[in-house]
């Protein structure tokens, strides 16, 4: 029987494997107006309406401060519970959502905005598409005070 | 200007309807909106209706009421739909091509379970990309509103006592149960800091409105029953940083409410009562802020010291809102004028707000879309 391994795959637009496989976050920003997109091929720019010729592409930080976030006690089924659902300002823009792990626990305090967190990389929960392909994603770890 | 009015409004009882059609639904309410306007299906020149689950909606409730061949426009446009529908009749109506419309929300969501989650994509991206329920995606607004302004999980849980209290006396709501504080909080949590008891329930739900120029209202003598749409303003979501990572509910809002106040002529002080979209407890609070009910930050406030109960200054979801009526998406817009109508008609029964001369109606679904109307006892 033939194994085929694939290289796995960006789970996310805004998640740039190089040649390597190395993971990175990727964004866009619009040099007329400053505002960070999580994303990395937008048609335009959703603030000043500059076109797709104003927006670059840049390498965000992997550090950040968490906005808003939630303990997640209900999902959907087959979706493993708890967990945290987190809103990130990434330290320069722009803003992207993820789960929080590697917390203490999984109290009201452990999801707490303004606590600063690293990005890191990892498989998807070993969720693989129909081809069998494996993805890597982001998620998010507290940096320790 | 000549005024434009709500001369029949109607809307279900919501909850479980599994042996009924969407268009039946639909057709329920619709005809309890025309028999209030003393008029037939046949004198309706144009139907606005809205569904977020039901294609092409309108027909099939022309089908069931009377095909008369005019043109009906479906509007999907999440939980704003039933208040779209009113609009376009408003802003038709302004136009002069007709005088007597009718609008429709319906929707049939018995078992959908709970509402959200990611687009399709290779992998489900649930708990990899956070959770994209609706009560995590509310709960992660009402952290950041917590955040700014101090409010706590018990703040947000009154809310949820106060408009489960209020529903006890609506006959048409789904949950007619007191729920003391604790017992709020002690339910089981769907998504901290929201528990069950904080969020809206998915119910089968139709609600119907006639809209008409004033020379018609006049024409047919009803003006006994009209209700005057003073302003009706609706808004996207303007840019902001975090959006659409984070749905942002409050700027919509904000620019509807200010092009209503301003339409309408009117000052935050003078509306009487308020039926806003509380389809999560926390959000109703913001919505305080969003809607001028209190100055920035102040919302904590109104629901500490009592100010949006039924006998505060200014009555907040008198139906028992969202959180008891259940949240059948596009015809809540709809159901929300019906409750102020009720109270600006004298027709509340126990929960009437006495003396309600203006009240305002608000909706808004994620994407982002909100609906403001200020309406009046003509
Ligand atoms: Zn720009």
């Amino acid at each position: 029987m033939n194994v085929v391994t694939q290289a796995p795959k960006p789970a996310f637009p805004f998640i740039l494997l190089d040649a390597s496989g190395q993971p990175s976050l990727i964004a866009q920003k619009c040099t007329a107006c400053g505002a960070t997109y999580a994303d990395s091929e937008r048609v335009a720019c959703g603030r000043c309406g500059g076109r797709a010729d104003v927006l670059e592409t840049f390498l965000p930080a992997t550090e950040g401060t968490l906005h808003s976030a939630v303990i997640v006690r209900r999902g959907f089924p087959g979706v493993d519970v708890p967990f945290i659902s987190a809103v990130v300002d990434l330290d320069g823009g722009p803003t992207i959502k993820g789960t929080l792990r590697n917390t203490a626990g999984f109290e009201p305090d452990h999801a707490a905005p303004g606590q600063r967190v690293r990005v890191r990389f990892d498989d998807a929960l070993g969720r693989k598409d129909k081809a069998g392909g494996s993805y890597i994603a982001h998620y998010f770890e507290p940096i320790p005070a | 200007m000549s005024d434009i009015y709500i001369v029949g409004i109607h809307m279900i009882d919501f909850g479980r309807h599994p042996n009924r059609t969407p268009g039946q639904l639909g057709a329920q309410a619709a005809l309890e909106a025309l028999d209030e306007a003393d008029i037939t299906i046949k004198d309706v020149q144009a139907v606005f209706s809205g569904s977020n689950y039901t294609t092409m909606i309108g027909q099939k409730i022309l089908q069931q009421i009377g095909q008369t061949g005019v043109q009906i426009i479906n509007l999907v446009n999440a939980c704003s739909t039933g208040a779209s529908a009113v609009r376009m009749a408003y802003t038709a109506i302004r136009a002069g091509e007709f005088d007597t419309v009718l609008c429709v929300g319906v929707e049939q969501m018995t078992g959908l379970g709970m509402l959200g989650g990611a687009v399709p994509g290779s992998i489900p991206t649930e708990g990899i990309l956070g959770s994209a329920t609706m009560p995590a995606v509310f709960g992660e607004s009402g952290v950041e509103y917590a955040a700014r302004t101090g409010a706590t999980q018990a703040d947000f849980a009154q809310v949820a006592v106060k408009n489960h209290y209020n529903a006890t006396m609506n006959p048409k709501a789904f949950l007619r149960k007191e729920t003391p504080l604790d017992m709020v909080l002690e339910a089981e949590t769907i998504a901290w800091p929201l528990t069950k008891l904080m969020c809206s329930v998915n119910v089968d739900g139709a609600a119907a409105a006639v809209v008409m120029s004033e020379e018609q209202v006049k024409r047919r003598g009803l003006m006994d029953r009209a209700i005057r749409i003073r302003g009706s303003a609706m808004a996207s979501a303007p840019w902001q940083e975090r959006d659409p990572i984070m749905h942002d509910v409050n700027g919509p809002t904000r620019l509807a409410a200010q092009k209503a106040y301003a339409m309408a002529g009117v000052d935050p002080r003078d509306i009487d009562l308020v039926e806003l979209h509380d389809c999560f407890a926390s959000v109703e609070l913001q919505h305080y802020e969003n809607l001028s009910l209190c100055g920035e930050g102040e919302g904590v406030k109104l629901i500490r010291d009592g100010s949006t109960e039924l006998t505060g200054s200014i009555p907040v979801n008198a139906s028992g809102g969202l959180l008891s009526k259940g949240h059948p998406i596009a015809a809540t817009g709809i159901a929300n004028m019906y409750e102020i109508a009720l109270h600006l008609r004298g027709q509340a029964g126990e929960r009437q707000i006495r003396g309600a001369k203006i009240g305002m109606t608000h909706v808004v679904g994620l994407g982002t879309s909100a609906a403001v109307h200020i309406l009046e006892k003509a």
